[in-house]
């Protein structure tokens, strides 16, 4: 009997994988061939979706991008046994885009049935669980402070010292609440995580759980990813039938549990305390810190926050230690991240890589430039608060602090291509807007800062007093910068500015008069 | 004394509305923050949340019908009035944009003759913008329905319309 693998991931059912799979399926039957179909998540070689695997003794063999019409076609060549054909792409492990990755936290995803605990116990699931039930909580905090991980939501904050202060507060009820609100342009990671590997998350946040003594945890997915959710609600399901989750953890007599949240579409949730409002059923209204949710969280208890990726890094973390995870990275930035590679690329997908690889790495040795065919021309990395990097600065290594450096930021991890027919004038004014339709309203830069900047920079457009109207843009962007509540009017301005900065031109300006930032920030070459 | 008798009592939509509510107020009864479930479960019951339903809300959760509808107003995802048969979200985030997407979302409004947060004048087709569908790497997306479609094109979209009867 062979196995194909068709996915079931959003980036292939949105290209027809189900007809694709109900295809096989017929033309199965049709043969008499003794065929079964497991529905994996996505390897993410996305330009290749949909991506069918055909197991035979040579390994997985990869063909794509198959479309329903394809199959006849592919049974005739006889892919069952591997055969070649013009969408044949050879063993899916020696693809090099494949192949030249560092697959920790996705190591699963692609590959097993994503709701088989066998599976995912074969492809060593639950060791990192197994080991923190014989572990103190301070042990288990410990080893991820050791680990180096930091938030892989964007702010990047050590995910260990978070836990250790949930952990030192003394409250009865904890809270472990996963921000699965993944609303940045150009970012899907932590979609393809929870359709591809759901236990992984549900073990992390288990082994949170344990860590700060928390018993209950929330997932809190955005409504755009309505597959995520069903994933995630029917692996809970099952892992708490099979003693994973409730009260008694595989007889160890301590417990954990948990539920999905829908989200239902305000961007301002990615940012935590706002999450943590729409939690409680309110107005998603961004709070004051402090208090820090690890102090006064969810409800007015202790709360670790995390990002997807971070919870689902956690359990590779506890089963192969600490240093093994630390070993990956440079400098502050230890570990791997996800990249996801879009926008105007001809190879879209998901790269986890270690950190220190270059932007231009990405976009040519595995993004395989533009889609377009014309030139790349600048990329917005970070979701919509990142900044456009002109090509000057596709040599920086990718480090938090080493983007620091440059005024832009890792954030998620997404990097958003653009060929050169983009008109930057037009992406920062999108950037004000997007800020002025998604802003919870609470704090004044943002709110009315956003509408004031899509206004400034219409006139910088129009050269409506261009060069006071310039002085006013970056005014404002410092005004937003340093008096807003949270991240989104907060760094609204790095898209304006670097746009501003290093696409002068765009802004019907000559470089010398964008004013002195410009002067600061010049390209190099 | 003689008094006519009530006929102001609920007409069958208002006792559809009472049951939804009703329905999903059970459901996630003894959640904790619980009015954001109650609300999907309403709207994905009747297609919207009807005055009547915040009403009803309000009082089973002890919220003022200004909190609940504070909430139904803050999220873009609830819609207080029906939407057509067809509900089009276009991406109109970064990476489509990247790819397209201006393009096709003027596509969409000029085939659909609506803006975007309005329906069609017949009534069958309710256009929205989303703001990314996570399909940023097969640019431009739309979704039909709740069902995702990537690598959109003004043609594939026609033909995607047309096999919803539009």
């Amino acid at each position: 009997m062979a196995r194909i693998f068709v996915p079931k991931d959003t980036t292939a059912i949105a290209v027809g994988a189900d007809a694709v799979a109900q295809a096989i399926a017929n033309e199965a039957q049709a043969r008499g061939a003794d065929v079964q179909l497991v529905r994996n998540g996505s390897r993410g070689l996305l330009w290749l979706e949909t991506l069918v695997e055909v197991e035979t003794p040579a390994g997985r063999i990869a063909y794509g991008p198959v479309e329903a019409a394809d199959v006849p076609g592919l049974f005739d060549a006889g892919w069952l046994s591997g055969a070649s054909h013009a969408l044949c792409h050879g063993p899916t492990e020696d693809i090099p885009y494949l192949k030249n990755q560092e697959r920790l936290t996705f190591a699963r995803v692609g590959v097993i049935d994503p709701l088989s605990l066998d599976d995912y116990a074969m492809h060593g699931g639950f060791q990192g669980l197994r080991k923190a039930l014989s572990m103190e909580p301070s042990a288990i905090v410990d080893e991820v402070v050791e680990s180096g991980l930091r938030g892989r939501g964007g702010a990047a904050f050590p995910t260990g010292i978070k836990w250790k202060t949930v952990l030192s507060t003394g409250d009865v009820q904890k809270y472990i609440v996963c921000n699965a609100d993944e609303g940045d342009s150009g970012t899907f990671s932590d979609r393809m995580l929870m359709e591809g590997d759901p236990y992984a998350l549900i073990e992390g946040m288990a082994i949170a759980g344990l860590a700060v003594g928390a018993n209950y945890g929330y997932i809190y997915v955005r409504s755009e990813y309505p597959f995520a959710i069903a994933a995630l609600e029917a692996a809970i399901g099952l892992a708490r039938r099979a003693g994973w989750l409730g009260a008694d953890i595989q007889g160890s007599g301590r417990g954990f549990d948990l539920e999905v949240r829908r989200a239902a579409g305000a961007y301002i949730c990615g940012e935590e305390t706002s999450l943590l409002e729409s939690l409680e059923g309110k107005r998603a209204l961004v709070r004051a810190k402090p208090p820090l949710p690890a102090i006064q969280g969810l409800f007015g208890r202790p709360t670790v926050i995390n990002n997807v990726i971070s919870l689902a890094s956690v359990p590779i973390i506890l089963s192969k230690g600490a240093a093994y995870y630390r070993d990956y990275g440079m400098g502050r930035s230890r570990g791997t991240l996800p990249f996801q590679l879009a926008g105007n690329l001809k190879h879209g997908g998901l790269v986890e890589k270690a950190f220190g690889l270059s932007l231009r790495e990405l976009l040519y040795d595995f993004g395989g430039g533009s889609a377009s065919g014309r030139p790349l021309r600048a990329v917005q990395v970070g979701g919509p608060l990142g900044a456009y990097l002109p090509e000057s600065q596709w040599d920086v290594p990718l480090d938090y602090e080493a983007y620091i450096g440059i005024s832009a930021m890792l954030g998620h991890g997404g990097l958003v291509a653009f060929d050169d027919t983009v008109d930057m004038a037009k992406m920062a004014s999108y950037a004000m807007e997007f800020c002025a339709i998604e802003s919870c309203g609470k704090c004044t830069p943002c709110r009315i800062g956003a509408v004031r900047g899509v206004e400034v920079i219409e006139k910088i457009r129009r050269n409506q007093a261009r060069e006071q109207q310039v002085d006013l843009l970056r005014d404002l962007c410092d005004t937003m910068l340093s008096g807003s509540l949270c991240a989104l009017g907060g760094m609204t301005p790095y898209p304006v500015l670097s746009a501003l900065d290093h696409f002068p031109e765009d802004f019907g300006l000559e470089s010398a008069n964008a004013g002195q930032n410009a002067a600061a920030n010049a390209p190099i070459a | 004394m003689h008094t006519p008798p009530d006929t102001t009592g609920p007409c069958p939509a208002d006792e559809t509305i009472q049951q939804a509510a009703e329905r999903a107020l059970l459901r996630h009864q003894g959640q904790k923050g619980n009015l954001l479930p109650v609300l999907h479960a309403i709207q994905d019951d009747l297609g919207h949340i009807p005055d009547d339903a915040v009403r009803i809300v309000a009082q089973a959760l002890q919220l003022s019908r200004a909190e609940v509808h504070g909430v139904v107003s803050f999220y873009a995802h609830f819609r207080s009035k029906p939407a057509g048969a067809t509900v089009l979200e276009v991406c109109r985030a970064e990476s489509c944009q990247a790819m397209g997407g201006d393009a096709l979302a003027e596509h969409a409004k000029r085939r659909l003759a609506c803006d975007f947060h309005a329906t069609t004048a017949d009534g069958s087709v309710t256009l929205e913008p989303v703001y990314c569908l996570g399909l940023c790497a097969q640019s431009p997306a739309v979704m039909v329905n709740g069902q995702p479609h990537a690598r959109m094109t003004p043609e594939k979209l026609d033909r995607l319309l047309q096999s919803q009867g539009v």
